[in-house]
């Protein structure tokens, strides 16, 4: 058997207390796709990062086709034949292509000969693995899915021959991730080596040779994907069984509780972000939203919620208008029965610095049951944080550990608790399961559907279309600003991946 | 791994660090001392002696820390809300000028202790009203606090000029300064009390400010620990994002935090006016709201930690014109250039020894730092 094009021996990295990694080992064979999975803070991305040579192992070997390297510096690894597609993108958004794909790799003072080698270069890569972009296209202007292409070619250029990809498919759409996959098969057919780091199980099963398991910094198993099963894998990854599939009965939907008429909002560029968008969402069901990130669905749940305002349109809340184009406000919304888990849970809805007790009331601060006029009770705060972080499950247990030493799953229980417990009528949930681990995804799903089936209206934004799914009793897709299509819980991953494509719209178009 | 470093426990990040900084500024400090020729241990000798081996000596120390209390108080509040309010000077001057009003105007007719609280409300509403423009010109216009603030202390300046030369002077004085002020504006010295307490002190500016500074820093703490406005200053602070998710008005906050942080520093001017100068001279905030950025940032913006930062610069003003006075060598500006490294080393560089003390800190003690292993799994 030919030397692993990387061997891992015995990798320990440590930050402060906490131990990233421990004691891994990991070879990957040339010529074929290795899929590292993990939970969020399993210690992936640090391992990647030694690799990659942002990070240095505290000890352990690294050896590249068998023969050990030391790499300090992202510099070296590139020299290793190392390259690394960064889950967001490293690309200077208003160079072209090839000035990107130039970048620190210019040859000379001046650009011209630079430029036009890498053109000729460029279309090379281009015949040889299918990765077709235009060449003198400016980055912004690209699709996202086009933009990662770019990064791909970046690596290649510079040589690589092992190319890690983190958690590459997160902006793409269903269609964009398997014309990845496509691609990444016709790099292990030319013989690189490619390590995907994910934690989507689908993409594992759908793309790698092989699968290695991370959890809590340790390499818990390796296996050939084809001998090893979805089941297995989250088990592996989580460390005891996890129920995949959300169960639920009907929904019985009832009253309209939110009903969004002609939305119309801008972001703060100016750009037009959500068009004459309208629905109702009735009490007793989850509507979802799906699509792509960045197809307007932050600046939708933004506005409903009151923290943007909207150039046209009317939101009814309950039968009552909100004044979504005016004094919209989000403290009075919540007053009356809205309640909002935010995307952004690291800026919007936490307070990282913040004490857990004190995140528990944030935006309901000024409730008369947790103070006098000018004063918090902070007894009564502390009681409250308590009862909630008993009924959530949330660990450590303790209300005054600052928010920012609670995992992703902890600290989204933290929101959850925080606007469920208020019993709303309307609940707005944006990627509730976003850097959550497995097991609290279980939990969250758990009591969305508790919401539902409690009659409040939920609408619910997230990317992870497995999610939008099997939680929402209809379907709307966002495309560009505008909901393109509606569909029930049964429509197939293709048909709403083509909508979220856009797709179906064009056709109309045409 | 979002956080390569572990966090510090409170005793290390407020104690020990700034002790670790303090210590290296004073180094280096004494390697000046050292370059101009002369001793350093002589002159820390000098410099402690002076701060606090008489009772003049500390009643001064504790004069200059009351100023640098309300200024430090100031920062800090401004600082919770995410604004950097550099405008102090220009506040406590402004803040004077009522002060000088209330005390020209009622010296003759009340007693101090109706004046007093008379003077304390004018000079927390001049020092407020002076930071209104550049509070509206951030919240409304996105003008940046720091540079209108700057502009702010520019114009207090001159308007302070213009004041004392053309309305202020008394008819047929040199000096630009207000007439001294007659019995109904003489607040009470602390000296019967350090004299109670047996440190036997003669001639110092020490007053009754210094009681109102602590009370201002219990304040302070109530404001931003204890009330609903305080956490909505801290969450601002913290994350404008959540702030505006949480309804929390941008606008109001911003305006409303800066009034409350001018006001304090106008308290400031409470201080040399009636308590020690009993008039109004050109120049007597003297820096004091510059030293109170330094202040706050070594106090970590907490009360507590500010009272000592004061009395610690209180120290170095007091002290270190103790050893400008003996050491020839060493000029008035050599002490600035040792408060500037203090500054530096205490303000500036505040993250320089942290991730060498939290790597040395978690090899020893580990549990120490607060980090236990994660709960497997989640739920």
């Amino acid at each position: 058997m030919a030397d692993a094009a990387i061997e891992l021996v015995g990798i320990n990295k440590s930050f402060g207390a906490v131990r990233a990694n421990r004691d891994i080992h990991l070879k990957v064979e040339p010529g074929t796709i290795h899929g590292i999975i993990g939970e969020n803070g399993a210690g992936k991305s640090t391992l990647m990062s030694i690799l990659y040579g942002f990070y240095q192992a505290d000890s352990g070997e690294i050896r590249i086709g068998g023969k050990p390297a030391a790499i300090k510096t992202p510099n070296e690894a590139i020299a290793h034949g190392i390259g690394m597609v960064h889950q967001h993108f490293m690309l200077v958004e208003n160079f072209t292509v090839l000035e990107n794909i130039i970048l620190g790799a210019e040859g000379a003072a001046l650009l011209n000969r630079g430029i036009a080698r890498a053109r000729g270069e460029l279309h090379r890569l281009e015949q040889e693995y299918g990765l077709e972009v235009e060449p003198d296209a400016v980055i912004e202007e690209l699709a996202v899915g086009l933009q990662q292409r770019v990064e791909i070619l970046k690596a290649l250029y510079r040589g690589a021959e092992i190319l890690i990809l983190d958690e590459p498919t997160g902006v793409l759409t269903p269609a964009e991730a398997d014309h990845l996959f496509l691609i990444l098969r016709r790099l292990k057919d030319e013989g690189k080596t490619v390590i995907l780091i994910t934690h989507k199980l689908r993409e594992i099963m759908a793309v790698t040779d092989n699968v290695s398991v991370m959890r809590q910094g340790q390499m818990v198993a390796t296996r050939k994907t084809s001998e090893t099963t979805v089941e297995e894998l989250a088990e592996l990854m989580v460390g005891r069984r996890v129920l995949l599939h959300v169960e639920k009965g009907e929904a019985k939907p009832g009253e309209v509780k939110l009903s969004v008429r002609n939305l119309t909002v801008k972001d703060s560029r100016g750009v037009t972000m959500v068009k004459d968008v309208s629905f109702d969402v009735r009490g007793g069901e989850i509507v979802g939203i799906a699509g792509v990130a960045g197809n307007g669905q932050s600046e939708l749940i933004e506005t409903i919620a009151g923290i943007r305002k909207a150039v046209s349109g009317t939101v009814m809340l309950d039968g009552r208008p909100v004044d979504v184009t005016g004094a919209a406000d989000p403290a009075d919304l919540r007053r009356r029965g809205l309640a909002h888990v935010p995307e952004d849970r690291h800026h919007m809805g936490l307070i990282l610095p913040f004490e857990e007790y004190e995140n528990s009331i944030l935006g309901y601060h000024n409730d008369p049951e947790y103070g006098n006029g000018v004063f918090l009770d902070l007894k009564a705060v502390e009681a409250d944080a308590r009862d909630k972080i008993a009924k959530y499950d949330i660990r450590p247990t303790d209300p005054h550990l600052k928010t920012a030493n609670f995992s992703g799953g902890n600290q989204q229980k933290i929101v959850l608790a925080r606007e469920m417990e208020q019993d709303p009528g309307v609940l707005i949930v944006g990627q509730p399961t976003r850097g959550v681990d497995v097991g609290a995804i279980e939990f969250i799903h758990k009591r969305l559907i508790a919401m539902r089936d409690a009659g409040k209206a939920v609408l619910l934004v997230s990317v992870e279309l497995d999610e939008i799914r099997s939680l929402s009793d209809r379907i709307l897709v966002m495309f560009d600003g505008r909901i393109v299509g509606e569909r029930g819980p049964d429509a197939t991953e293709g048909a709403l991946g083509l909508l979220m494509a856009g797709v179906e719209q064009k056709e109309a178009a045409e | 791994m979002s956080a390569p470093y572990a966090k510090l426990p409170a005793w290390a990040d407020y104690g020990l660090i700034p002790l670790i900084n303090l210590i290296v500024a004073f180094f280096v400090a004494g390697l000046v001392v050292l370059l101009v020729g002369e001793s350093p241990f002589e002159a820390v000798q000098l410099m402690i002696k002076g701060a606090f081996g008489s009772g003049r000596g500390i009643g001064y120390t504790l004069y200059y820390a009351t100023n640098f209390i309300f200024t430090g108080l100031a920062v800090a509040v401004a600082f919770h809300a995410g604004l950097f309010n550099i405008g102090g000077e220009g506040q406590a001057s402004v803040a004077g000028v009522g002060v000088a009003v209330v005390c020209l105007a009622f010296d003759s007719i009340l007693p101090w202790w109706v004046t007093f609280p008379i003077a304390v409300v004018a000079a927390a509403i001049f020092g407020a009203a002076w930071a209104l423009i550049p509070a509206w010109l951030q919240a409304y216009r996105g003008s940046h606090i720091v540079i209108t603030t700057i502009m702010f202390n520019f114009i207090a300046a001159s308007l302070m000029v213009y004041l004392l030369v053309n309305v202020f002077k008394a008819p047929g004085q040199q000096a630009p300064e207000t007439r001294t002020f007659l019995e109904g504006a003489n607040i009470p010295s602390l000296e019967p009390l350090l004299n109670m307490l047996g440190i036997a002190a003669r001639r110092t500016p020490l007053n009754i400010t210094f009681f109102l500074a602590l009370l201002a820093a219990f304040g302070v703490w109530l404001l931003i620990w204890r009330s609903r406005l305080g956490y909505e200053i801290r969450t601002m602070g913290h994350s404008p994002k959540a702030a505006r998710y949480a309804g929390i008005g941008e606008k109001r906050i911003i305006i409303v935090t800066m009034l409350i942080s001018a006001g304090l520093a106008g308290l400031m001017a409470l201080n040399p006016i009636m308590g020690a100068q009993d008039r109004m001279q050109l120049g007597f905030v003297g820096g004091a709201g510059f030293v109170g950025i330094a202040v706050a940032l070594m106090g970590r913006s907490h009360p507590v930690g500010i009272i000592l930062a004061a009395i610690l610069f209180g120290m170095l003003y007091q002290g270190g014109a103790e050893i400008a006075f003996e050491m020839p060598n060493i000029t008035r500006e050599m002490i600035v250039v040792i408060m500037g490294l203090v500054i530096f080393f205490a303000g500036a560089l505040e993250h320089m020894f942290r991730p060498a003390v939290q790597a040395t800190l978690a090899s020893l003690r580990p549990s120490s730092m607060g980090l236990k292993p994660k709960p497997a799994g989640d739920a």
